[in-house]
């Protein structure tokens, strides 16, 4: 196909977290994108979240900078409020017809500043808050809402014209009707995330009908600090504190009852979260968590339920609660459970439901529309091979719309699902974006400091408080101020005009603006002043609404008196800036691949569709690594035949050089610009590293009979025996989580579960007779991979639970294995003598891990798998830009998980290799030479390994530091540990810094003496 | 809620009973100058009698009577108030007195919240020529408030907050919008063309009308002590989830605070400068 008959945009449907990290990526490597949401803003259910585990940040603190990302991209257009409503066409060329309801609220002109909501008198419930607030009719989500646009809920407004009278933008329009878009995109990415399971449909519980029972979601809401209750957790009926909370897993999950047989993957981790959360905030407070199996699955689960049972004391019941009764007089709630065969009764005063994820409200609906597959569970189909493809060439998906899963695995299968969009249209990369054009940079060294200064009223978000105008008169008392003036908005698009007019006509070399804060607000003035003519670092902000009016809202002669100061130290700051210049750095747009596992094929074959010469060094003679040894899914797809397909592919693709049985050497370098040697004595250069170099099953170490009889084996070891046909014997134990969930190895590797489940379905498929036993701590087969564990309990497999601390007993009795245990759910010893032992054996990081990453610098976690940068949001990136993760190098995962995340490291290489150059921080450290002698102690104070201690070009024998801006972010640490004061923050300068100090303290002489 | 009001109103009724016959009802009229007073005039010239009981005060319109001026008045003692206006369709001002029923709909609402009976506010059209009318409306009122006893207000902590409260909540803009609005909404027309259905804008105002009192009266009752959930809920009759909601609006707009509870029952306490209102 020429290049023109492909468009060079994606559409992406769905604007949570999944989409938002597939539209940054696409965006971000040459392509438009526009991003439609069926919601008036962008976040979906993440934003909703207090904290997230396993690591508890703050969800909003970690999201909201990709909000504001995608909100001011200039290659992303969000459509919110909008349906998809026709897909015409083909992969690589749709036309798709977006219907976008009326917001009556003209986004152009509505700054987002809530006069109108806060006078609107009609109330209704709150949907972000999961109605346990109120909102009113004309609304925005939640206040960090991106796009922060109002809109009118046209089911509850009257049309009292109240908020039109209060709009000082005059941004309120009622006679806005719906849009009809028809736009052209080459891909169309689907990630619209998942619903709640409804828990009216679980009676037994009394969700709806008592009201100290609330639902999981509601009760992330009651933690929040932004929430009801202001983070204190109070019981609905009456606001008293519960002494003891009851968490009831499986509300809606591993349920046929309800109709959903699969598990929601995320309940037990969010239960958890959600219990530790709630006793920190309460320390009286205490949380007991009834559950069948605890999933603790992902990457240092395991760790965090450990610390959750020993640490902060949460008591775990191994039960399926039955019922839950309330007692009137009380509303304390009564639960109904079974343990160790005893029916029991027990007291609570709040009870949360932990609800399963179930396909979204209009899954049908988009699937009939955009003709994809379903599922028979209702989410999106997806293949073995193909976790991120729709059945429908050119749509692809991601996120829990194709199965429950966290926010980790989301966010890598969105930039999956992003690296399989481009690929469909990398053809047609960079013929849809636009790059921004600046005029001329006005040289303003060496001149005296010309200040404008712009003052905003936010309509009477400030004004209603600060005397604006006061304000602006007393600026134009400060030195060096030739211009001040004061806007209803200082953010409009008039009023960006006038900063441009005013600084040309007064000759301005410095730009202050006392509005709201830089954090959304900077980058638009800077962009402005850039317009005209100015450098963008020129500009400086006082934050006179978000930490002053708002805060002061009863003390206006106060908040005057603060702005007054505020604005003071900005313009003190601002006469000592200078111009900063944004480095360029040349790329090398190869890449390096190590490891040819699956993801390492995966990533290198990406890469080389679209269009990227790629080295892909494996450490053994062939491609495959523990892909060749799995030989059976339990989907019954052939892993063998798709090595070969792949294998096959990647040896015919001229842009992938193949350098097997070798491994790296050296790596030297940084982002753009990497120089590696492999042992073979072959040398290469490119932009970016994908670490792809997996793990290894664990050999045990003599544990269960292991290596001293021959019967005993590796669950990967039976499985190749199995597919040799060289398992004999009519009688197996599986024992589970050997060399996992250990003191040496805490966590759980993931896979093993499944794989037991996979090897016990094909014996009893061979021989229904066979007697197999598997023997278990928790059956851990999450998402629809629970269907495999009840299809084993169907075929008659038998499964035995053993307590943590009573590992089963293994034993050799004249050549014949016996085992003992003790079944923890009847508490009877049990006796077994099987003809062939299975070990579910462990993952291990693979061998050579610890040499690489200190090459890479990057870390490893103490089991020694790599470190990704942030464990919720950035799974496949590094602190170190320009080196990527895949596969089971970052934990154990199933062989679609690693494609996935393998698809999505390509993704992230690709906003680097899509490029030629690259734009560095202008805020960045610098060194004075004169007085830095080379002792590194700044150089480990740097996470993103920008330092380096070199020799003193001009000075013999001393060492002097390197900063490499390419890598600086320009957080200061360095310049913050420098003991010889030899290192400086650009932008954030010591003088900087103290001439905004003097200016907060000179005033209350000269200020009272005027009073 | 209502029920339990109006248990506590016949109660004070029974009460007031007892004081009959000493006591002589105080009442004060608002009488419009075009039409009210001029029929009050008109009865004076043609000596119809009445009792002695009202106090009139000249107006120009019956609209001038906001309704935080009854709940006030109300507060201070009276017994009773008459609402004198035109004729509807007859106002000197057009629509001044279609503004006045809208509004003592809604003072009346605030009353029945409050525990005050409704009955002791009476709206009556006199015309300039209705001097007889007059008498006989003033006559029968004071026999009404006679018969209802003594306005307990002064003497019953209790009820005087939830005057108070009363009052506070016909001051709140979104009350005020609502009332403001309602004529012409049903009238003429919303910003959409659309004239509102009476009966879906009467329920949204009586249902504003009944959260807004009972967020004042916990601000009321939260001004001098710090009180919980369940107290709140028990002094107001009010469901206490209903308090909860309410009070996760208040603490929203920064009128109440969390007092650091010890136990596990929080206590919240008024702020006392007021935010919007």
């Amino acid at each position: 196909m020429a290049t023109t008959d492909k468009v060079g945009a994606v559409m992406v449907v769905g604007g949570g977290i999944s989409g938002l990290q597939s539209a940054l990526d696409l965006a971000d490597s040459g392509y438009k994108v526009y991003l439609v949401e069926k919601n008036a803003s962008i976040g979906g259910t993440m934003a909703q979240l207090d904290k997230t585990f396993p690591t508890n940040d703050c969800a909003m603190c970690i999201m909201a900078p990709k909000l504001v990302a995608a909100g001011r991209h200039h290659n992303i257009q969000l459509i919110t409020n909008a349906d998809i409503a026709i897909v015409d066409g083909q992969a690589g060329n749709f036309t798709v017809t977006v219907r976008q309801r009326a917001f009556r609220v003209d986004p152009t002109k509505c700054t987002g500043c809530g006069s109108c909501a806060q006078k609107c008198p009609i109330e209704a419930v709150d949907e972000y808050n999961e109605g346990t607030k109120i909102r009113k009719a004309i609304y925005v989500a939640y206040p960090q809402a991106v796009p922060l646009i109002y809109s009118i809920d046209p089911e509850k407004c009257i049309g009292c014209g109240i908020c039109a009278e209060e709009c000082k933008a005059k941004a309120v329009d009622y006679d806005q009707k719906e849009k009809v878009l028809e736009i052209k995109v080459g891909s169309i990415i689907v990630s619209p995330g998942f619903d709640e399971f409804n828990a009216r449909l679980k009676p037994e519980y009394g969700y709806g009908v008592y009201p100290n029972v609330v639902t999981s979601i509601e009760f992330e809401r009651m933690l929040s600090a932004t929430g009801p209750y202001f983070g204190t957790v109070l019981r609905p009926s009456d606001g008293d504190i519960p002494e003891k909370i009851a968490f009831i897993q499986c509300v809606g999950s591993r349920d046929e009852h309800c109709g959903n047989e699969y598990c929601s993957s995320v309940c037990c981790m969010y239960s958890i979260k959600e219990a530790i959360i709630a006793k920190e905030h309460g320390g009286n407070i205490k949380p007991s968590i009834f559950f069948m199996d605890m999933r603790a699955f992902g990457k240092e689960f395991d760790e965090y339920y450990n610390r959750a049972k020993n640490e902060h004391g949460i008591r775990f019941v191994r039960s399926r609660a039955a019922a839950v009764v309330e007692n009137p007089k009380t509303k304390n709630m009564m639960i109904k459970y079974v343990e160790n065969g005893e029916p029991k009764e027990e007291e609570f005063g709040l009870v949360v439901l932990a609800v399963g994820l179930t396909p979204p409200a209009d899954a049908e609906n988009l699937s009939r529309v955009m003709k994809f597959r379903l599922n028979d569970d209702g989410f999106c189909q997806t293949g073995a091979f193909s976790p991120v493809e729709t059945s429908r060439p050119g749509i692809f998906v991601s996120g829990a719309f194709s199965s429950p899963k966290d926010i980790p695995m989301t966010v890598a299968e969105a930039s999956g699902a992003a690296a399989k969009a481009g690929t469909e249209i990398t053809t047609s990369r960079n013929t849809l974006v636009t790059k921004k054009v600046y005029p001329k940079e006005i040289d303003v060294a060496g001149k005296e400091p010309r200040v404008g200064v712009f003052i905003c009223h936010c309509g009477i978000n400030i004004g209603g408080v600060v005397n604006v105008p006061e304000v602006m008169e007393y600026a134009k008392t400060l030195p060096n101020v030739v211009y001040a003036e004061q806007n209803l908005y200082t953010c409009s698009a008039d009023a960006q005009e006038k900063i441009k007019e005013k600084v040309k006509e007064h000759d301005l070399n410095r730009v202050v603006v006392a509005s709201c804060t830089p954090r959304t607000h900077e980058p638009l003035f800077q962009n402005t002043i850039r317009e005209a003519g100015l450098n963008a670092y020129l500009f400086e902000m006082a934050n006179i609404r978000d930490q002053c009016s708002w805060i002061h809202m009863h003390e206006p002669k106060a908040a005057t008196k603060k702005a007054k100061a505020l604005v003071r130290m900005a313009l003190a700051k601002s006469r000592l800036l200078e111009p900063l210049e944004n480095l360029m750095i040349d790329v090398n747009q190869d890449a390096l691949v190590i490891g040819g596992g699956v993801s390492g094929m995966v990533s290198a074959l990406e890469l080389a569709k679209q269009g990227i010469k790629v080295h892909l060094v494996e450490r053994e003679k062939e491609l495959g690594g523990n892909l060749r040894k799995l030989h059976y899914l339990p989907s019954g797809d052939d892993p063998d035949e798709y090595l070969k397909k792949v294998d096959q592919e990647i040896r015919a693709n001229k842009n992938i050089t193949l350098h097997l049985g070798t491994t790296v050497k050296t790596i030297d370098g940084y982002v753009g610009n990497f120089k590696t040697q492999l042992t073979d004595g072959s040398e290469m250069e490119h932009g970016v590293v994908v670490v792809a170099v997996g793990g290894r099953e664990y050999k045990p170490e003599g544990e269960y009979l292991y290596g001293k009889n021959a019967n005993v084996m590796t669950l990967l070891e039976f499985k190749g025996k199995m597919k040799k046909g060289e398992v004999k014997g009519d009688s197996y134990v599986f024992i589970q989580c050997v060399g996992s969930r250990e003191d040496k190895f805490p966590n759980c590797s993931r896979v093993c579960c499944t794989g037991t489940m996979t090897a016990a379905n094909k014996i009893k498929d061979k021989d229904p007779n066979a007697k197999v036993y598997v023997l278990y701590r928790d059956i851990r087969t999450y998402g629809f991979r629970e269907k495999y564990y009840k299809e084993a309990a169907q075929k008659g497999v038998t499964f035995i639970r053993f307590d943590d601390e009573k590992k089963p007993v293994v034993e050799d009795k004249g050549g014949k294995i016996e085992v003992r245990l003790i079944d923890e759910d009847t508490g009877k010893e049990v006796v077994l003598r099987p003809d062939c032992l299975v070990l579910a054996s462990g993952t291990r990081p693979e061998e050579g891990s610890e040499e690489l990453a200190p090459m890479l610098k990057v870390p490893l976690t103490k089991e020694g798998f790599f470190l990704e940068a942030h464990m919720k949001l950035r799974p496949i990136d590094f602190a170190t830009e320009g080196v990527y993760l895949a596969g089971i190098a970052h934990s154990p995962k199933f062989v679609d998980e690693s494609i996935a995340q393998a698809l999505g490291a390509v993704a992230r290489a690709m906003t680097i290799l899509s490029k030629t150059t690259l734009e560095a921080e202008g805020i960045v450290a610098s060194v004075d030479e004169q007085y830095c002698d080379g002792c590194g102690i700044c150089v480990p104070t740097c996470e993103y390994k920008a330092l380096e201690i070199i020799d003193n070009k001009d000075i013999k024998d001393k060492k002097i530091v390197d900063v490499n801006v390419g890598l600086c972010k320009g957080c200061g640490a360095c310049v913050g540990a420098c003991p010889a004061g030899a290192l400086t923050q650009k932008g954030f300068r010591d003088e900087q810094i103290l001439a905004m100090i003097d200016a907060a303290l000179e005033e209350p002489k000269k200020q009272e003496v005027k009073q | 809620m209502t029920e339990k009001h109006h248990t506590a109103h016949h109660q004070t009724h029974a009460h007031e009973k007892k004081h009959e016959g000493e006591w002589e009802p105080k009442i004060i009229g608002f009488l419009c100058n075009w039409c009210s007073y001029a029929g009050a005039d008109l009865c004076g010239v043609s000596r119809y009698q009445y009792p002695t009981n009202i106090r009139p005060v000249r107006v120009m319109c019956s609209t001038r009577i906001s309704p935080h001026l009854v709940l006030d008045i109300f507060k201070a003692g009276a017994d009773g108030i008459l609402l004198g206006g035109c004729h509807i369709g007859d106002c000197h001002y057009i629509s001044g007195n279609y503004y006045t029923e809208k509004r003592v709909n809604l003072m009346k609402k605030l009353l029945k919240e409050s525990g005050i009976a409704p009955e002791r506010l009476r709206l009556e059209w006199v015309s300039a020529s209705e001097g007889e009318k007059f008498s006989k409306v003033v006559t029968e009122f004071t026999e009404t408030v006679k018969a209802l006893g003594p306005n307990k207000v002064k003497k019953d902590e209790r009820l005087m907050s939830r005057v108070a409260a009363a009052d506070m909540a016909s001051e709140t803009f979104r009350l005020k919008a609502l009332v403001g609005k309602e004529l012409n909404l049903v009238g003429k027309g919303n910003v959409y063309d659309n004239k509102l259905d009476p009966e879906e804008i009467e329920k949204i105002i009586t249902e504003a009308t009944s959260d807004e009192f009972e967020r004042s009266l916990i601000l009321e009752l939260s001004r001098t002590k710090a009180r919980s959930v369940k107290e709140l809920g028990e002094i107001m009759e009010v469901p206490t989830d209903k308090v909860l909601r309410h009070i996760v609006l208040l603490r929203q707009n920064s009128l109440i605070a969390m007092e650091h509870p010890e136990g596990f029952t929080p206590t919240y306490k008024t702020i006392e400068i007021g935010g919007e209102q």
